[in-house]
């Protein structure tokens, strides 16, 4: 399976303009299952990080309120074309996933 | 080895090296060593925060303060959103030293959206899209040199984004 996650990094003019989106459901745990009534529990991203050069340059705590398959733009000072950029998240069902990209 | 497939991605990784580099089956998860570089944490999730009803119990709980209004603050947000489940939201600030960045639906029924940890060296700005069950005020709060400050926005919701 691909990978749930997906980001464009861009450095240029000394810093970098990160863009990023996740396949996630993102369910509230508000919502019922149409077909059976019951309720789809809570199932989100609580924890997405970015790492660029051995430092944490973001960290996003979500909760169900973010929108599904989730997206996220911020810029850091620094980064150069060919670095590695890791991305990773976590989920309340212990799930996760990581990646790593190259700033363009 | 069952439990082993049954664990999570990055996890399985990390034991299936730990278990070329010398036998380290059989610990825990938890217990487990992770690679050097930082990996998103679940505990670090302020989970209590996100439980909150109100913007001030949120906050409280967050950051342990209260906010004050800043014109400072730039919350770029549609007047009207057709669809409450997709609703873009971006938010930065000229303010000093910020550290922390937090989205509010104050209408929601849990007040906080999203909150984000501002590095030095990564500027005070965040765009995302959040879920609006109805029409509400949209608050931006950013910490700068340890307070608070906040701003706010009426985002007007036709189909609400939390009902099904």
């Amino acid at each position: 399976m691909s990978s749930t996650i997906r980001v464009k990094a861009v450095a240029s003019g000394g810093k970098t303009k990160v863009q990023s989106l996740i396949r996630h459901p993102m369910d509230s745990g508000r919502v019922k299952n149409k077909k059976t009534g019951k309720v789809i529990p809570a199932h989100h991203i609580e924890v997405l990080q970015f790492e660029h050069g051995g430092k944490t340059v973001f960290t996003a705590f979500w909760g169900p309120a973010v929108s599904k398959d989730p997206y996220v733009k911020f810029f850091f000072e620094g980064g150069k074309k060919g670095d590695d950029l890791k991305v990773s998240w976590v989920d309340n069902e212990g799930k996760s996933d990581q990646l790593t990209a190259k700033i363009q | 080895m069952s439990d082993l497939i049954d664990a999570p991605d990055c996890a399985r990784r990390t034991i299936l090296k730990g278990a070329v580099a010398g036998g380290l089956i059989g610990l825990g998860f938890g217990s487990f060593p992770f690679p050097a570089y930082a990996m998103a944490d679940a505990k670090e999730w302020p989970a209590d925060a996100f439980k909150q009803k109100s913007e001030a119990d949120a906050l409280k709980k967050l950051y342990g303060k209260t906010a004050e209004p800043s014109d400072k603050i730039s919350l770029d947000v549609p007047e009207i959103a057709e669809n409450g489940a997709v609703v873009p939201i971006a938010a930065s600030s000229t303010l000093p030293n910020v550290t922390g960045i937090a989205i509010l639906v104050l209408e929601n029924p849990n007040a906080l959206a999203a909150a984000y940890k501002i590095p030095k060296g990564t500027e005070a700005s965040v765009a995302n899209r959040l879920k609006m069950a109805k029409t509400s005020k949209v608050v931006a709060v950013f910490e700068s040199n340890g307070k608070l400050y906040s701003a706010g926005k009426t985002v007007k919701v036709t189909v609400g984004g939390c009902g099904g």
